[in-house]
């Protein structure tokens, strides 16, 4: 089977205020690549990025489930706080002819998150996961995506007690971490709230070791 | 989707659309995807929302599951919801009339600091 195409780099829009496609967002992009023939079967319809950032991610996602023997026609939602990133998201989309993906500039779920409960079926999520002192976390601009705080936690922390609620019965996250986020650990907690984990990749960047964090309901299979 | 969140809202959905510009374009027509998402839609809602957005012509005032056998309905429905979009203008709280404007297509929801 051959490979299928993700979004492309030349074809990707960014400025200095939104977070630049790097190991993390390619190390998730492949993961998703390699992943993606599941949805064959499982069918995802309504699919959402948090932090959408480039709209590297959410693009490919777009082309993946495109391409597979059975097109998936799903509802596309990227959201980001930051509207540079939107509109960053907007032209990397456009530029790939994807027109069908809604973005939307919200701090975390805001005012999707009533209407969206058990719909998700696709949660996408590189948060910001480096560990820093806790105001950096608040401080806005481009550090927002990446600073995460203590542990590199604060926003994670935020969005996975919200998962039980958002998901849809056969709902998935894929989430990017790094070591000192303990993705075995957050895999352990959200066992507790009926999910199963699994180190989805993992790679060695310069200065830290990324996993991709996949969680889903108990009951489904992967 | 989108309902109002600003803290002590009650009635914050469904949002009055106040349209500046709208645009257009062709979207595959899909009946698995339309059958799929027809039970999240808020009827009443989607079709204030058409009204605004000038699409509702041939949508009927009620409808319900018995429709999406019909081709002439899920055409009809597949535009008003996939191909007419709010390119320029606000969305409004139908509680608070805080506006959230739309700009090339983007809804910015941000809250200021004393509504969240």
């Amino acid at each position: 089977m051959s490979e299928l195409a993700v979004a492309e780099i030349k074809h990707t829009h960014w400025d200095s205020n939104v977070y630049e496609p790097s190991d993390d967002t390619f190390l998730l992009v492949d993961v998703l690549q390699g992943y993606a023939r599941k949805w064959e079967s499982s069918k995802p319809r309504c699919c959402l990025e948090l932090g959408c950032g480039s709209g590297f991610v959410i693009t490919s996602l777009a082309l993946l489930l495109r391409q597979l023997s059975t097109p998936v026609r799903a509802q596309l939602l990227a959201i980001d706080h930051s509207p540079a990133a939107a509109e960053a998201t907007a032209r990397t989309l456009r530029s790939h002819q994807v027109e069908d993906v809604e973005v939307v500039i919200t701090s975390l779920f805001g005012p999707l998150l009533e209407r969206l409960q058990g719909c998700v079926d696709v949660l996408l999520f590189n948060p910001p996961y480096v560990p820093t002192p806790d105001e950096e976390v608040e401080r806005g601009g481009i550090a927002s995506a990446w600073a995460g705080g203590w542990k590199g936690r604060r926003v994670i922390d935020r969005v996975l007690p919200l998962l039980p609620k958002l998901l849809s019965p056969s709902g998935e996250l894929f989430m990017v971490t790094v070591t000192e986020n303990e993705p075995q650990g957050i895999i352990d907690e959200m066992k507790v709230h009926g999910f199963q984990g699994r180190i989805a990749g993992q790679r060695q960047a310069d200065e830290e070791t990324l996993s991709i964090v996949h969680l889903w309901r108990e009951a489904s299979s992967t | 989707m989108l309902s109002c969140h600003i803290k002590n809202v009650r009635n914050g959905y469904p949002f009055l659309i106040e349209v500046v510009k709208v645009s257009e374009h062709e979207a595959d027509f899909d009946p698995d995807f339309l059958k799929h998402i027809f039970p999240r839609i808020n009827w009443p809602a989607f079709l204030q929302g058409a009204v605004s957005l000038g699409c509702r012509e041939g949508l009927p005032e009620e409808a319900n599951e018995s429709m999406l056998e019909d081709e002439g309905f899920l055409k009809r429905f597949h535009h008003a919801l996939l191909e007419v979009f709010l390119e320029e203008g606000s969305l409004v709280c139908p509680e608070t009339g805080r506006k959230f404007p739309v700009s090339k297509g983007i809804p910015n929801m941000l809250l200021n600091e004393d509504e969240c």
